[in-house]
């Protein structure tokens, strides 16, 4: 068996009085796009922190690809490339500079340059080689930080909430090359508020809600099991039934949603309509997506 | 064997970077500390030669710049090292080094050793210059290079720790207003303690600062108010206890790995 790429044990993290990590259990094997989806707050970057050494865990261990985190952190860090939530630079530098001292901290020489370029080029970062970081816009910044985080071609890469701020031609270019890593084998782990992204990319999530994990599955399982379709239907007359109260997902003037379970509640809710006397003027089935997924499992209270 | 390989680049690129730092904006953190030695000196210099004569066979300039020349250089040893930490703090770029596999030590020494440079620099640049106005002799150049040393090591550690404990850029600035700034004056870069009433005396000698600029002189003049190796051992005592402070500092991650 390979080792798994990430191997995370009851971790737990206190912050004070805040118990922010409550006993997290996770393994991502190598190759895997993993999405790890939650509101703000749920201990997402915390966990994150932790497998970079940003953090220390009060409790449990964690490692990657077999070496722990803490006892072993050289090793760990060697394997992991770590994108930071917070839009940090230096401002004394230019973005190739930077590129080169992250791989040079890690021991790479010259013989890593030619991957630098290919980071730089990929991320469309080429016209902005030479540009001090100080001068960047914002969404190049962002790509100068993702470029930082692969600069030594780390194995395992961990993207936290990479594509916050940053325009739809970034999010295409940036995910193809991501997928490319993948398809070689690197082993990616993303956060995002986008559900459509996640849904997109990952083939298995992780839900976390106030420093718990509440559902680990692959996408499609979460997907069935969790939200099957959405109802909607728009009514000419009348008002939606109480019955049908907790079952809706949102309301657009006279389109009401339905988040549907299961199909054959499609006539359980046709038939409460009918018995209210609504008169129903158009009606769709779609598919669910991760966000109705997201909403009932995390979503609320 | 390359003095450079996968183990030891990691530490070499760090020190690189914190050269680079400094180089790049050189006219404030070499030519700007220089000129402001060379204000001192022919202010001083004007004012007071002829009526201080500290020992016999030296002018007051000549005194005065040995002095000046250290605590150019102990200053920008603390700045280069405490600054560009609390500005990476502040920034958060510090990120970019705590997620690499350099360990701490290779953190504090890659630290450390930009700081000396700078402090070399800057002090070696004042001598340069000042010999434009005064014959400087020196009498023991390895007193004078062990002291440049010591000095820019010590102030460079001490700006590790403050670097590490300040938060924000005016917690810095009060280590700098309120313990070097005071330290520097009250070390006999300008006068001897010897022309001090008994009472600052002792004082002055609790003051390390005072033996870096005094064994420092040594150097220059084979005089100075105490032996040099007395300056010696009690300048290498207080660089020692600085470091462990700043290593265990470091190693525990303290302010830096939540
Ligand atoms: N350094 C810290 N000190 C104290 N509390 C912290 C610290 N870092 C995070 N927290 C708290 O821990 C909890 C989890 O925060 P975390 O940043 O991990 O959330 P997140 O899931 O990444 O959220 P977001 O989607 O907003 O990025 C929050 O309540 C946060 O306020
Ligand atoms: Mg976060």
């Amino acid at each position: 068996m390979t080792l798994p790429a990430i191997k995370i044990d009851n971790v737990q993290k206190h912050f004070g009085a805040l118990h922010a990590l409550k006993g997290i259990d996770l393994t991502v094997q190598q190759g895997e796009f993993f999405g790890l989806l939650g509101p703000n707050g749920a201990g997402k970057s915390t966990l994150i922190n932790i497998l970079a050494g940003l953090l220390r865990p009060t409790n449990g261990n964690a490692a990657i690809m077999g070496h722990d985190v803490v006892s072993d952190y050289q090793a760990a860090r060697l394997v992991l490339g770590v994108v930071p939530q917070e839009l940090v630079f230096d401002p004394f530098f230019n973005v190739r500079e930077m590129l080169r001292f992250q791989a040079g901290y890690f021991g790479r020489g010259k013989e890593n340059d030619a991957w630098v370029d290919e980071v730089i080029e990929s991320l469309g970062l080429s016209d902005k080689a030479y540009t001090n970081m100080r001068k960047l816009s914002g969404g190049m910044k962002r790509r100068a930080l993702i470029a930082q985080a692969l600069a030594h071609k780390p194995p395992v890469i961990v993207l936290d909430e990479p594509t916050a701020g940053v325009d739809v031609e970034l999010r295409q270019l940036m995910w193809s090359f991501i997928r490319k890593l993948n398809k070689q084998g690197h082993t990616i782990i993303l956060t995002t508020h986008y559900l459509e992204e996640a849904e997109e990319l990952c083939s298995r999530v992780a839900m976390m809600k106030q420093g718990e994990i509440v559902a680990l599955d692959t996408t499609a399982n979460l997907l069935s099991k969790f939200a099957a379709k959405n109802l909607s239907v728009q009514l000419k007359s009348g008002h939606l039934p109480s019955s049908l109260l907790p079952m809706l997902k949102h309301q657009e003037a006279t389109v009401f949603t339905l988040a549907l379970t299961e199909l054959n509640q499609v006539e359980f809710a046709l038939s409460e309509l009918r018995k209210a006397g609504a008169e129903v003027e158009d009606i769709q089935i779609n598919e669910a997506d991760l966000e109705d997924v997201f909403l009932s499992l995390v979503g609320g209270a | 064997m390359s003095l450079i390989n996968e183990q030891t680049r990691g530490v070499f690129t760090l020190f690189k970077k914190e050269v680079l730092r400094f180089w790049r904006v050189a006219f404030q953190t070499i030519a700007s500390p220089v000129i402001t030695a060379l204000l001192y000196l022919l202010i001083f210099s004007h004012v007071l030669e002829g009526r201080v004569q500290i020992y016999d066979d030296v002018p007051y300039t000549a005194f005065l710049i040995p002095g000046l020349i250290m605590m150019s250089l102990l200053q920008n040893a603390f700045a280069n090292s405490s600054s560009s930490l609390v500005q990476s703090k502040v920034m958060g770029n510090i990120v970019f080094i705590l997620l690499t596999p350099l360990t701490y030590l290779q953190f504090f020494l890659a630290f450390l050793a930009a700081a000396i440079l700078r402090g070399l620099v800057v002090g070696l640049s004042i001598y340069l210059v000042a010999l434009f106005f005064v014959d400087m002799p020196v009498v023991h150049l390895s007193w004078v290079m062990t002291f440049a040393f010591l000095g820019s090591a010590l102030l460079g550690t001490f700006g590790i720790i403050a670097g590490i404990w300040s938060d924000r850029f005016d917690q810095m600035a009060a280590f700098q207003n309120f313990v070097i700034v005071p330290l520097t004056f009250l070390s006999g870069v300008f006068y001897s303690i010897h022309s001090l009433p008994p009472v600052w005396q002792a004082i002055s000698k609790f003051n390390p600062f005072f033996y870096m600029i005094d064994g420092f002189r040594y150097g220059f003049f084979g005089k100075g108010d105490i032996s040099p190796w007395v300056s010696f051992a009690v300048v290498s005592t207080f660089l020692a206890l600085l470091v462990v402070l700043s290593l265990k500092m470091l190693k525990s991650g303290y302010k830096l790995r939540g």
